[in-house]
């Protein structure tokens, strides 16, 4: 048995690629998106957060905050509306760092490091499947909004253009998410650190009230706030139907995001044991 | 602690002859060096057993060759290609099959097989086709489509090392492949794994199982606390502790005393005795010095009920090794087989 015979033969490295190819790792994404998708429809619970938070915090803000911010809930309901699909989104994209966090304490990723596939794949797969969650958040709180009488000036065209935007503002901010589901000990960890960023980055931006009733100092982080520019984005975007300057600067603003959580995320899962 | 190195030296052929070549691995977590030094050298083509107590360093030891864990010193390689510099490579020729099985317990058998298969390249059809053919090869098709929560540990392990195999790697290590497992199974997967070996596969399998290093290794290395204590054959260690033992029953108690002085006479010993049993038992440097003891016995009239000579169990090995033993003990983790029926002689 210990001494085979052999005719000579390649050796068994002779020919093999030394680095993945970027057409390999999109496909890799691609199946680990599919893995992503057959697991979320297997657990629908996933889903609580982007169908049933819509339709709850969009009654209950419009409700609590209408009178106090703008005299009557019709007359928030432009304000919030944008506002919330920022926080839904933010919300939905905690939810993927610590399901990466689970997911990377089972076995099934150890065969993912020691597969010659791309090191982002397992990572850059399930935001991929993410992003329909992203897409049913910003839907339904629009849907909700409008039943509750909100009027978007922007038509199907600024609302379409909304949604897009949304679903990309989540897949962006996922990355930092991402990030902690890598460093973090454990899924609690995560889900703290990740409520902790969550938590003022949503309501230390112009989501729910104009910027203009805050401090001075606060309106300077407000400002820098790439929530901020969302949601003003998105605000012109379904409220008037117009691409303004905003759009520029959240797509700046998450770019930047991305090009510094993306390989962090990449660096710190590569060390994972 | 010295190695004892009993095989002949591997002869410096190409690299590609040695499916795996490590020297002075260390891995070391914060004080404690869990890997100390240790170089392996695996042929192509033979079964190679790691063998130590748990905490010993071997699954750490094989997480560095498959790229799982940064090498802190020394140096590995996968037929010639370099752990370090060249993981990509390496990861092509290896697969992998851990301590706990690593499939995604949401999917059933055949989505798992499906997602690795994609996942290294395989077409759509290629992939099922080769999910189907593994499932089948494993036993496992009837729970093609169960989700994986619902399998027994053995199936889990099955499909592990089925997960492993679809790009049909040259090398493969097996991580403690029977931990945990129940004795019935454990003898599948042992049958399993050398179906593996006899289509050509090299295996590097770590055990903490005496038995299953010797049912299934070619050459057997020692580790015990991170360092490499033994290197050799399953027989090469047996007779390195040498020595057999002529186990003696008398006929009658009264003269044992008698028995052990001639023993002792003739083999410069004194025999270990249990007179309650009427048992004794002589350490002999060589098998064929039985006979001299059983000579001076009957010269002496003293009669004998039932002889003995036994070689050293790997049990005794590992004792001898490294001061204590495997570690391994409770009706759950025995391993199936008693003592292997191999390592008894009996001369009458």
């Amino acid at each position: 048995m210990s001494t085979m015979t052999r005719t000579p033969e390649l050796h068994p490295a002779a020919n093999l690629p030394t680095r993945v190819s970027l057409a390999d790792t999109l496909s890799q994404t691609m199946t680990m998106a599919w893995r992503a998708m057959l697991k979320m429809r297997r657990n629908f619970e996933q889903f609580f957060d982007v169908t049933l938070q819509p339709l709850l915090f969009t009654a209950m803000f419009a409700v609590i905050f209408g009178g106090a911010v703008s005299g009557d809930v019709s007359s928030y309901l432009p304000i919030l509306i944008p506002g919330l699909i920022a926080q839904t989104v933010m919300t939905a994209c905690v939810a993927t760092g610590v399901q990466l966090r689970e997911d990377m304490d089972k076995g099934v990723f150890d065969r993912f490091r020691v597969l010659p596939i791309s090191r982002i794949a397992p990572l850059a797969g399930p935001m991929v499947a993410d992003t329909l969650r992203y897409a049913i958040a910003a839907t339904l709180t629009f849907a909700t909004g409008i039943a509750m009488g909100y009027r978007p000036g922007g038509g199907v065209v600024g609302l379409t253009g909304a949604i897009v935007l949304a679903v990309f503002t989540g897949w962006s901010l996922a990355w930092v998410f991402t990030w902690f589901g890598t460093v973090g000990k454990s899924a609690q960890i995560v889900q703290g650190y990740s409520l902790m960023v969550m938590f003022p980055l949503t309501f230390l931006s112009n989501a729910f009230v104009p910027a203009s009733t805050l401090p001075d100092w606060l309106q300077t982080f407000v400002k820098l706030n790439p929530v901020s520019h969302v949601v003003s984005a998105v605000r012109s975007l379904a409220n008037e139907g117009t691409i303004t300057a905003e759009v520029g600067w959240s797509v700046l603003a998450l770019a930047i995001v991305v090009a510094i959580f993306a390989p962090l995320s990449v660096r710190s899962f590569k060390r994972k044991i | 602690m010295t190695t004892h190195h009993f095989s002949t030296e591997v002869d410096s052929g190409p690299t590609a002859e040695l499916a795996v070549e490590a020297h002075g691995l260390v891995k070391v977590f914060g004080d404690q060096r869990a890997v100390d030094g240790v170089d392996l050298v695996v042929r192509r083509g033979e079964v190679f057993g790691v063998l130590g107590p748990n905490g010993a360093g071997k699954t750490t030891m094989l997480k560095m060759l498959a790229t799982l864990l940064p090498i802190d010193g020394g140096e590995g390689s996968i037929f010639g290609v370099d752990v370090r510099t060249n993981p990509h490579v390496v990861r092509q020729l290896l697969g992998v099959t851990g301590q706990y099985a690593s499939v995604d317990e949401n999917l059933t058998a055949t989505e798992n097989l499906v997602l690795f298969g994609r996942l290294q390249g395989l077409s759509r059809p290629a992939a099922r086709e080769t999910a189907a053919r593994l499932l089948t090869q494993f036993g496992l098709e009837e729970a093609a489509t169960k989700q994986i929560a619902q399998f027994s540990g053995g199936m889990r392990r099955r499909l592990d090392l089925a997960a492993s195999l679809i790009t049909r790697p040259p090398l493969i290590f097996l991580d403690e492949p029977t931990t945990g497992l129940d004795p019935r199974t454990r003898g599948q997967m042992w049958t399993t794994i050398r179906e593996l070996v006899e289509q050509g596969s090299t295996i590097l399998l770590t055990t903490q199982y005496l038995d299953e290093a010797d049912q299934l290794a070619d050459r057997i290395a020692v580790i015990d606390q991170g360092r490499k204590v033994a290197e050799g054959t399953s027989d090469e260690l047996k007779s390195s502790v040498g020595r057999s033992t002529l186990q003696l029953q008398l006929v009658s108690a009264d003269d044992i005393p008698v028995a052990a002085s001639i023993a002792e006479r003739l083999i410069g010993e004194s025999p270990v005795l249990t007179p309650e049993a009427r048992r004794m038992n002589i350490a002999l440097q060589r098998s064929d010095q039985a006979v001299d003891v059983l000579v001076g016995l009957r010269e002496q009239q003293i009669h004998i009920d039932s002889v003995t000579v036994q070689k050293p169990s790997l049990d005794e090995v590992f004792l001898a090794l490294t001061g204590h033993d495997t570690g391994e003990g409770g009706a759950d983790t025995d391993p199936p087989t008693g003592r292997d029926s191999n390592d008894l002689e009996a001369v009458r």
